[in-house]
């Protein structure tokens, strides 16, 4: 790992419509293993609030326990960070959320955080439609603990120690499908030109999005016969590119009729995806979770936009909260006056 | 044979089965009385379940004010048989029973020493009602209309009440006020009316209760608007008796007072969780993006929240929690009440923490320590936690009104906005300038490239960057524990009463009794029968921890210091030494921990006990007192 990051920018680094350049979404310099998949994921995040030109302070980053959940401090030095307790992030999402809902929410877990310990809280957390983006750092192991299968290590994956993972894996992807949620992709930390765009279209998304991150463990699970190596991702990664063209841009590439599906955010965005394929529409959960299905029982890795509703209520919504965010209300605003409490005595009299 | 006697001073009981409508009639009694101007205070003891178990409700009368128990039954109205054998057996002698004669009583269970009334209240409602639901429902009404007689309630009370109740639902008043006089008429002819017990609102006692135009509310009630009048915004909870009813009543007032009028949208959240695990961390997340938030939770669930508690005291987050104590883990006793959350709540997490706990005794005080919890909150940047209960929570207590001034503002706290922020000279989220170990706090989204940091656990130094070195470890929670001594300074002081004067004290010792919460009634009535008996006892009641410097002092002014509480270890006992360095001796624990309210005869018992046990070991250590 490295221990210094330099200050020094390039004096023409490009620059987004707010003036900001690539760097000025960096964080604190990673302590994470060399050749670790998160930082690849990092990365995703930092440039893709960058080319979404987000001011940094606007995001709010949010994460539990592990080696994922350390992740946000590594990107957008400018934004506040909640590293949270284990498992337990999407409960404190929500909470921030509902308190602010003009800030934009980014959480990141790990399979740990999420599939075993945090279960529970995440099946909550797409069940409200949370307004958020939840990115799962899935390595199928526990880094920090030093290599033990997690919830999501595939049937039959060899751990770093030789034994096989007698336990079926959650698939976390399926199971955000599955509970509603309104926005579900999968990427591969080293295919940047897919998890960029997916991580642009979640953040631009309104409701809980989810994306499911296949992010070797190089230290602990980059093994021979471990399904989350690099090379057993990249042998059998079956991936469906994405464009993603936020509201504030024209549309310049022209794709091939027939070759694509467009879909429309909420907000004007537009996702394209590519390659298309004729029996998988991306506002279909039953193809989602056929596709889904097909690919994990052949051994396949399939990555993509696999889940959209772009119309569907957020928590905000659902609550019917006031557009004013709830921790900037004032006394005039909450307090009914001693007038009030006076004909509350009487009725209690 | 003797009778109890006593103008506005007794105890009646009602036994009943639950999901019989018994409990709105039973407070129809109870607020009959309080609508007289006679102090009462109700009591529902009840069981964990819908429908069947057997359930009761106990209402003092009180001529000089004492609302906690006193401790034996004068009248007992009895509808369940399931409990009859016991119930009869609880009555003082010289006291009253009524019950339904539908059905004989078994020869067994008469008693010489008793006076026994039967209304036939199953046959006189199977004749007059025809709807079955009402022949069950008004047979309760019927039997207060009887204790109207018997204890000259004023009728045209009762009836103004049947009218509130049922406004809205006219239909219902008269078969109401039909049963209402049915008992009525029934005890006026069969029986000799009034019974040597028996109200007289002419005749009054404690007039400062009078004065001070008291309400009858209970505590969950009053905290859920101290939460609406304090300016909370996020709620999030997760069912559990006996807090249910404070998020419960924090709805139905915020949907009322709490409505955008411009466009009908909602000032505040409400979200049940999964869980309180959930539940805190939700209030951890709107707390910490500077919503003042809360949630309501009972024994079992602070457990769940321990985790998060901890997180929020060394992450330094505002966050308000109700705890309702009741007994007990698992199916515990969840109707029952006590105070025994004490150290879990005082200590709640794992690490080095410590928890500002507020202590109400009345519903007044739920409101006000509710307000007050925010403020305290946000100003030391802590979790501050109410500790009721569910005697205090779900009962209904006379207690002074309401009260509000409309120049509250709320106190955040050091909290820097971007002006702020531009014009500081430096910044660190955890350094602490003012030497008082509370550090100015940013909130997410304030400034564009200033006041940014990451909230974590310990791992971190002053200026909130991620360290594991033992230095800024120990800084850091040394700088905790200051701030935990300025809390001192910040939280309700114990309230102090003149010692009663005794003219011929039974005892050189001296005396004084610390006690807190639900404990407080029965305990200065206890202190008021023990002055009588020639034992003066300073007191002390305890409304907060950090404990004030004067409890301290207090303790070391006494050679003997009753603890009076309603749990099995002496939890607050304990706190006291642990916090305060008191030598065990000193402090006597005065304990119940049935799940019923601890009664002001029990108090007086053991005290008793202990002074004639412990004198010869007091003299041992205080000499100079023998």
């Amino acid at each position: 790992m490295s221990y210094y990051k330099p200050k020094f920018q390039h004096p023409k680094l490009p620059k987004n419509e707010l003036g900001y350049t690539v760097a000025d979404y960096d964080g604190a310099v990673s302590t994470l293993c060399a050749g670790c998949g998160h930082d690849s994921i990092s990365a995703a995040i930092r440039n893709a609030c960058f080319l979404s030109a987000i001011p940094p302070h606007r995001i709010a980053k949010l994460s539990g326990i592990g080696c994922s959940s350390k992740m946000p401090t590594y990107f957008l030095g400018r934004s506040h960070g909640f590293n949270s307790v284990h498992g337990r992030m999407p409960s404190v999402a929500t909470g921030a959320s509902v308190a602010n809902r003009d800030l934009i929410y980014l959480g990141v877990s790990g399979d740990g955080d999420t599939a075993s310990i945090g279960m529970g809280q995440f099946v909550h957390l797409i069940r409200r439609n949370v307004n958020m983006t939840y990115i799962v750092a899935n390595n199928g192991c526990y880094g920090l603990t030093k290599g033990q299968d997690s919830a999501t290590a595939d049937l039959g994956s060899v751990g770093k120690y030789g034994t096989k993972n007698p336990f079926d894996g959650i698939d976390l992807a399926s199971l955000a499908v599955l509970q509603g949620a309104s926005f579900v992709g999968r990427s591969f930390s080293g295919d940047k030109e897919q998890l960029e765009p997916l991580i642009r279209a979640a953040m631009a998304h309104r409701g809980f999005a989810f994306i499911d991150v296949v992010s070797p463990c190089v230290t602990f699970a980059n093994n021979v016969g471990s399904t989350k190596s690099y090379a057993a991702t990249r042998e059998n990664l079956d991936a469906m590119p994405i464009d993603f063209v936020p509201m504030r841009e024209e549309i310049r590439t022209q794709y091939k009729e027939g070759s694509s599906q467009t879909v429309t955010l909420h907000d004007g965005s537009i996702i394209h995806l590519l390659k298309a394929r004729k029996d998988y529409k991306a506002d279909s959960r039953e193809d989602a979770l056929m596709a889904l299905q097909k690919a994990n029982s052949t051994g396949k890795v399939l990555t993509g936009l696999l889940y959209l509703d772009p119309n569907s209520q957020d928590l905000n919504q659902v609550l019917e909260l006031a557009s004013k965010p709830l921790n900037s209300l004032g006394m005039d605003e909450l307090c009914p006056g001693s007038r009030v409490l006076k004909s509350i005595n009487e009725g209690l009299r | 044979m003797k009778q109890i006697k006593g103008v506005n001073d007794f105890v009646v009981k009602f036994a009943n089965v639950n999901g019989t409508g018994s409990a709105s009639a039973n407070h129809l009694f109870a607020k009959a009385i309080f609508r007289m101007g006679v102090p009462v205070s109700p009591r529902n003891i009840f069981p964990s379940n819908i429908q069947g178990l057997p359930t009761w409700y106990e209402v003092r009368v009180s001529a000089k004010g004492y609302l906690g128990r006193r401790g034996g039954v004068d009248l007992m109205l009895c509808v369940n048989p399931q409990t009859m054998e016991d119930d009869i057996a609880s009555i003082e002698p010289g006291g009253y029973f009524v019950y339904d004669s539908t059905r004989p009583l078994a020869p067994h269970l008469k008693r010489d020493d008793i006076t026994t009334f039967g209304i036939p209240l199953t046959e006189m409602c199977m004749r007059e009602f025809k709807v079955a639901r009402l022949q069950q429902l008004l047979k309760n009404v019927v039997y207060v209309g009887a204790l109207a007689a018997l204890l000259d309630i004023e009728f045209s009370i009762l009836k103004d009440l049947l009218n509130d109740q049922f406004k809205g639902k006219e239909k219902l008043i008269s078969p109401n006020v039909h049963a209402l006089e049915m008992g009525y008429q029934f005890a006026q002819e069969n029986f000799k009316c009034p019974l040597p017990i028996r109200l007289d609102p002419s005749v009054i006692d404690a007039p400062h209760i009078r004065e001070s135009k008291h309400i009858l509310m209970n505590g969950n009630t009053a905290a859920a608007l101290g939460a609406i009048y304090g300016g909370a915004t996020v709620a999030a909870w997760y069912p559990i008796t006996p807090s249910t009813s404070v998020v419960d009543a924090f709805s139905k007032y915020a949907e009322r007072m709490r409505i955008d009028p411009g466009t009908g949208k909602r000032n505040f959240a409400i979200i049940q969780a999964e869980d309180e695990l959930a539940a805190m961390g939700i209030v951890v997340g709107a707390s910490w993006n500077g919503a003042r938030a809360f949630t309501a939770t009972s024994g079992p669930g602070l457990s769940l929240m321990s985790e998060f508690l901890g997180l929020a005291y060394f992450a330094e987050l505002p966050v308000v929690l109700i705890d309702v104590q009741r007994s007990g883990p698992s199916t515990g006793m969840p109707t029952r009440s006590q105070q025994s959350d004490i150290l879990a709540a005082a200590y709640a997490s794992h690490g080095d923490t410590k928890h500002v706990l507020l202590f109400p005794a009345t519903p007044r005080e739920c409101f006000d320590m509710t307000v007050e919890a925010f403020d305290l909150a946000e100003q030391l940047q802590t979790p501050v936690i109410m500790m009721s209960d569910l005697d205090l929570g779900m009962n209904d207590w006379m207690s002074p009104p309401l009260e509000w001034d409309d120049n509250y503002e709320m106190s955040r706290g050091k909290v820097l906005d971007a002006d702020a922020l531009d014009t500081a000279q430096s910044w660190g989220r955890y350094v602490d300038v003012d030497g008082d170990g509370i550090c100015y706090r940013t909130l997410p989204g304030t400034h564009p490239d200033k006041g940014a940091f990451f909230t974590r656990g310990s791992s971190k130094n002053d200026m909130a960057i991620y360290s594991e070195k033992g230095e800024d470890y120990v800084q850091n929670v040394d700088r905790l524990l200051r701030k935990f001594e300025t809390a001192k300074s910040y939280v309700p002081v114990p309230k102090v009463h003149d010692p009663i004067p005794v003219a011929k004290p039974k005892t050189k010792l001296k005396l004084g009794a610390l006690f807190f919460g639900t404990s407080a009634s029965p305990s200065y009535e206890a202190v008021e029968i023990l002055a009588d008996e020639g034992y003066p006892i300073d007191v002390m009641r305890i409304r907060a921890f950090p404990f004030h410097e004067s409890l301290d002092a207090f303790v070391h002014e006494h050679d003997l210091v009753f603890v009076i509480e309603q749990n099995r270890d002496g939890q607050m006992r304990q706190l006291i030494m642990n916090e305060c360095h008191i030598a065990p001796d000193k402090l006597t624990s005065v304990l119940n921990y049935s799940g019923t309210p601890i009664t002001a005869r029990t108090i007086a018992r053991q005290i008793r006990q202990a002074l004639n046990a412990t004198s010869a070991d007091i003299v041992k250590l205080h000499p100079e007192t023998a």
